[in-house]
């Protein structure tokens, strides 16, 4: 009875017409403004004899890019030049994070330093860093830091196994053959933790006994690959950047090549994010209370372990979100390599793909949706992990 | 509740009225959108110079300036009444299409894929070009088939990246394009050092050596890789636009082929010649089937000039650019400049 | 303060024990080598009178070329006999903005009002022409001038917008909850070099043929778009955090939807968000240089195009710190204001 009188209710309150109508106004405006674009958009693309479709990523795009993870050249289809550009985007995002999670912890943990010029040099470092655009920053490494180191022939060379010029940064490269029987060795060492970890906590609960897990885990990861890479007859080349010469034009041949838009776009965006996430590190570090350290020292618990097992836990917890979205904004930020001509999604296929295609609301397109696949892939992840380190009130 | 029924009609309404105000349907009008605006609005690029190059006072110059001049002249009677958009190549088309400008002016290659496939018509060749590399005199390097293992600093979205491809592609050589949204940029990048090699139409090569730092250590090798007829381009949408424009190229090719210059031309009034008389617009009705007053030839040639005058001014030998008329001649001295007939 | 207050200031902050008195060290080594070089650089050897890069003097500062370009890079191309318009719409903003400290809180809403509502069309009128003034066509604006123009247009757009996506995403109705989500996490899920790459290229293809909406006004749209949605979630948080008794409360009062939102909700709600809000704003501010990636030269871009011209090779570096020290002061400046304007409500709460 009471049931169905309020199920009658709220079904009364949701057919008000007051509601229903401003409601159905916007579905009609919704509709409208679809129809008012597409219509628009039809009329156009037939005045000029075009049409809409997504044919031409199986043509050939007829331009090299100067760095790409894949293999491709011209002959490659327009298909080919959007995979290199999400790789690219995703490399220098994913070193960008590294990179921007370290320096943020370094800076975030220095700012709340008793050491004075420790504390003011951080606190100099987060304002600046965040205060200056990102692309003021990008141009200042890019045409007054790396334009203004040698040429090729001048090359600064750093223990032969970095050499700095202007062309770029090259590092030696390591070839190995049957390499996939270190993976195996880190599979394993990761299964035999798990298997570690699980029977640790029932040792924990049953007699109290701490297993040192962490530390049985460090040698397992390091034992295990280098045991199966004499198994498996792993073998390491090192192959060193040489210089050649071509008449009069030097070059360094092998190794691993960074290219200067590369490196100008990593420094910027790691400095750029890691003051924001130095930010988020202190705040996280400050959330915690006094009481909840001088709690764990009556536990008896002694120093390591008030920070192992009191603070960074609670700590992370403030400060895991706001940095995660600090990972989103750096990745959406790495669009802004189309301004120095690092061949990302934003510079080789909005850029030069769409000006020799002139295919503009077909790719505007694909590269909004890459963008917001990687957002929602990212900020699910997040919700995921808010949802599992949500403190559980009992 | 009744307040916010009628709260949300008042914001709905203003957002549909707003949406068909911007309604301003008069398609395809880009002459009457001139007229009505009282000045053209020309795509040029971010400084080539003797193409299109902006002084330390703003003033533009060049010979696709003087083309965006002589379709002011003739739509508009006045050649000054130009307001100049510097693009980069990579935007240049998309601008064109959005409406932003009404002509681009900005040493475009006419190509197939462009004409047909854009949604873009080019409307005549006001230089025949073709495209080089430039190169350090310290490199040792005399031709372009010694180019191996380089460094290429190239402006992106323009015909130069693909040929550029194809040239190293067909020589079995390998490179590695630096590409940049600017020209400007990717001079300044060769000459940094960046590159080992600069590559573009060698019309710009020589306008852009006058930049580097020391002009005189760079050498332009003799192979020309690729042609490049570059020329004004409009949206493909309007015929009578193309015309305009198209015309307005040719008549400052025939006028120079018929003799006729800015100084000479008012004393020209009294000739008997019938050709020359139409290009004044003492004879026929060449500006009616432009929908232009009959003057609009008179007006180019008196206010900007013939071609020749033109090229010599902005491109010519005696111009740091300093380039001989070549295959830029007109027909009449073995040239490739022919103009169909104005009549 | 006598010395050995400063012993025991330098043993407490810098000495305290051997490998903080390491790390001091050597940061002290490392300012010693990088700041006096900077500082010959910037001050000493500089150079601050002369017009052209030939008075400069080789190893210093090249202000000369600041000084030289400083009218392009404040106003961009706008003719320089109208660039009093210029002058008088900022001194108009700026007079405005420093009487709302001083005035009595009763009289900041009519400031408010006025910078709302008819600023803008004072300030519009003023550069872009009509009335009698002189037509000057948005492709001429640049420079500083338009790098404030953007931001202020963004606020005065994206505010309203923000606080309109976020009431609809608290909305009891799930058609516009619908909606309001949908529209907020696509703009927040996509760069803004896309929305503004789309804005310049895409939309027009969208609008009616020959509609001709300025590609400034597009792209400038397209970034409060774009703000408006970090300003919904902002705004957002201040609706939630409020207690539901206070729209108890107005409904039993007899209020409707809007009144309730405007007169109880919404003013409290901003309140306890103003930080975030400016926060917002300063992104923004900051976010202007993506312009120049369609051709619209702000004020980096004109040191672009400056570094580029061909009498002025080289010095990038005096260009970019020049720019720097601007974006620096400005957003330094109001985020500081912004924190103690949140320490101030802090301790109010308390």
């Amino acid at each position: 009875m009471f049931l169905t009188s309020q199920f009658k209710t709220s079904l009364r309150k949701n057919l008000q017409l007051s509601k229903l109508l401003p409601q159905l106004l916007l579905i009609i405006l919704f509709c409208y403004i679809i129809y008012f674009f597409t219509k628009n958009t039809q009329i156009n693309l037939a005045a000029r004899n075009l049409n809409f479709g997504f044919d031409f990523l199986n043509t050939n795009s007829g331009f090299d890019v100067q760095f790409s993870l894949i293999q491709y050249d011209g002959s490659s289809s327009y298909f080919r030049s959007y995979l290199v550009g999400l790789l690219n985007t995703l490399l220098v995002s994913f070193f960008g994070i590294i990179f921007a999670t370290i320096l943020g912890f370094i800076v975030g943990i220095s700012r709340l330093s008793p050491n004075w010029i420790v504390n003011k040099l951080s606190l100099i470092y987060v304002e600046l860093f965040r205060n200056l655009p990102l692309l003021l920053q990008i141009f200042f490494w890019y045409f007054v830091v790396i334009r203004s180191l040698p040429s090729t022939e001048k090359s600064m060379v750093i223990l032969d196994i970095l050499i700095i010029n202007l062309q770029g940064f090259y590092i030696p490269k390591f070839i190995f053959s049957n390499f996939i029987y270190i993976f195996y060795g880190l599979f394993l060492a990761l299964l035999a933790t798990i298997a570690v970890k699980y029977y640790a906590t029932k040792v924990f609960y049953e007699s109290g006994k701490i297993i040192p897990v962490f530390k049985i885990f460090l040698l397992l990861i390091i034992v295990l690959p280098i045991i199966f890479s004499f198994i498996g007859d792993v073998s390491l080349l090192v192959e060193y950047p040489k210089l050649v010469k071509n008449f009069g034009i030097f070059n360094y041949v092998g190794g691993v090549k960074l290219v200067p838009e590369f490196l100008a776009l990593l420094f910027s965006l790691s400095l750029y994010t890691s003051a924001f996430i130095a930010e988020n590190v202190r705040a996280g570090i400050l959330a915690i209370s006094k009481g909840q350290k001088e709690a764990s020292k009556s536990l008896g618990f002694n120093n390591p372990q008030t920070l192992k097992l009191i603070v960074i836990p609670q700590a992370l917890r403030v400060i895991i979100p706001p940095t995660t979205n600090q990972y989103l904004n750096l990745t959406k930020n790495s669009s802004l390599a189309a301004a120095i001509g690092y061949p990302d999604l934003a510079g080789v296929f909005a850029g030069t793909a769409l000006s020799q295609t002139g295919k503009a609301i077909e790719i505007i397109f694909m590269v909004m949706m890459t963008y917001l696949t990687m957002s929602l892939i990212i900020s699910s992840i997040l919700n995921w992990y808010n949802k599992k380190i949500a403190i559980v009130e009992r | 509740m009744k307040k916010i029924k009628i709260n949300s009609f008042a914001v709905l309404a203003f957002v549909v009225t707003f949406i068909f105000t911007t309604f301003n349907a008069n398609a395809n009008q880009t002459r009457e959108n001139v007229i009505k605006r009282g000045s053209l609005n020309c795509g040029v690029s971010q400084g080539v110079p003797g193409f299109s190059n902006a002084d330390a006072s703003g003033k533009w110059a060049g010979i696709d300036v003087d083309l965006c001049r002589a379709v002011a002249a003739a739509v508009l009677g006045d050649a000054n009444k130009v307001k100049y958009s510097p693009l980069s190549a990579k935007d240049r088309f998309e601008v064109l299409k959005a409406g932003d400008i009404d002509v681009l002016a900005r040493n475009t290659t006419w190509t197939l894929s462009r004409d047909g496939g854009l949604a873009v018509d080019f409307v005549g060749t006001n230089f025949y070009d073709g495209q080089g590399f430039m190169i350090r005199k310290a490199a040792n390097i005399n031709s372009a088939k010694k180019l191996n293992n380089v460094k290429v600093c190239v402006e992106t979205g323009t015909t130069t990246e693909l040929n550029l491809r194809d040239y190293f592609k067909q020589q079995k050589l390998k490179y590695e394009p630096v590409a940049f949204t600017k020209a400007d940029e990717a001079v300044a990048a060769y000459d940094a050092g960046r590159c080992d090699v600069y590559t573009t139409d060698k019309s710009g090569l020589a306008a852009n050596r006058t930049k580097l730092k020391n002009p005189a250590d760079h050498l332009i090798l003799p192979e020309t890789i690729s042609k490049e007829p570059l020329g004004p381009v409009v949206r493909g949408n309007d015929e009578n636009w193309a015309n305009i424009v198209r015309w307005t190229l040719n008549v400052m090719i025939e006028a120079e082929e018929y003799g006729i210059t800015q100084a000479n031309i008012d004393s020209l009034k009294s000739t008997e010649d019938p050709a020359i008389k139409r290009l004044l617009g003492l004879e026929g009705e060449t500006g009616k089937n432009l929908s232009l007053a009959n003057t609009w030839s008179y007006n180019i040639i008196k206010q900007v000039g013939n071609y020749a005058e033109s090229y010599n001014a902005n491109v010519g030998p005696k111009t740091p650019v300093g380039l001989a008329r070549g295959q830029n001649a007109s027909w009449r001295n073995g040239g490739l400049l022919y103009a169909p007939p104005v009549r | 303060m006598n010395i050995s207050d400063i012993k025991h200031w330098l043993k407490k902050n810098l000495f305290s024990n051997w490998y903080y008195s390491l790390i001091s060290l050597f940061i002290f080594y490392l300012l010693l080598i990088t700041l006096p070089p900077f500082l010959d650089w910037a001050l000493i050897k500089a150079t601050f009178i002369g017009n052209s890069k030939t008075d400069c003097q080789p190893g210093g500062a090249c202000w000369v070329f600041i000084k030289v370009w400083f009218e392009k890079l404040i106003y961009g191309f706008y003719p320089e006999k109208e660039i009093w318009r210029v002058n008088l719409a900022f001194l108009i903003l700026i007079s405005t903005v420093t009487l709302a400290f001083f005035v009595k809180s009763k009289f900041k809403i009519y400031i408010l009002f006025f910078l709302i509502f008819i600023f803008p069309l004072i300030g519009f009128t003023l550069i872009n022409g009509g009335f009698g003034l002189e037509r000057v066509e948005t492709r001429v604006w640049g420079g500083l001038t338009l790098t404030f123009i953007l931001t202020f247009f963004g606020i005065i757009v994206a505010f309203p917008l923000g606080v309109l996506l976020a009431l609809g995403r608290r909305s009891e109705l799930p058609i516009f909850r619908f909606f309001s989500i949908l529209f907020i996490e696509f703009w927040r899920g996509i760069p803004l070099l896309t929305v503004i790459f789309a804005a310049a290229i895409m939309f027009p293809i969208f609008l009616p043929a020959n509609s001709n909406v300025d590609k400034l006004l597009r792209v400038a749209i397209g970034i409060s778009i774009f703000e408006a949605t970090y300003v919904a979630e902002v705004v957002r948080g201040g609706l939630q955090s409020l207690p539901k008794g206070q729209y108890e409360a107005a409904k039993s009062l007899g209020m409707g939807y809007w009144k309730m939102n405007f007169l109880i909700i919404l003013p409290q709600a901003i309140k306890t968000v103003i930080p975030g809000i400016t926060n917002t704003f300063i992104a923004l501010f900051k976010d202007t240089p993506l312009i120049i990636l369609v051709g619209l030269l702000e004020i980096l871009g004109m040191i672009n195009l400056a570094k580029s011209n061909s009498y002025w090779l080289g010095l990038a570096t005096e260009g970019y710190v020049f720019v720097a020290i601007i974006f620096f002061v400005f957003s330094f400046s109001l985020s500081k204001y912004t924190q103690s304007l949140e320490k101030k409500y802090n301790t109010e709460k308390q």
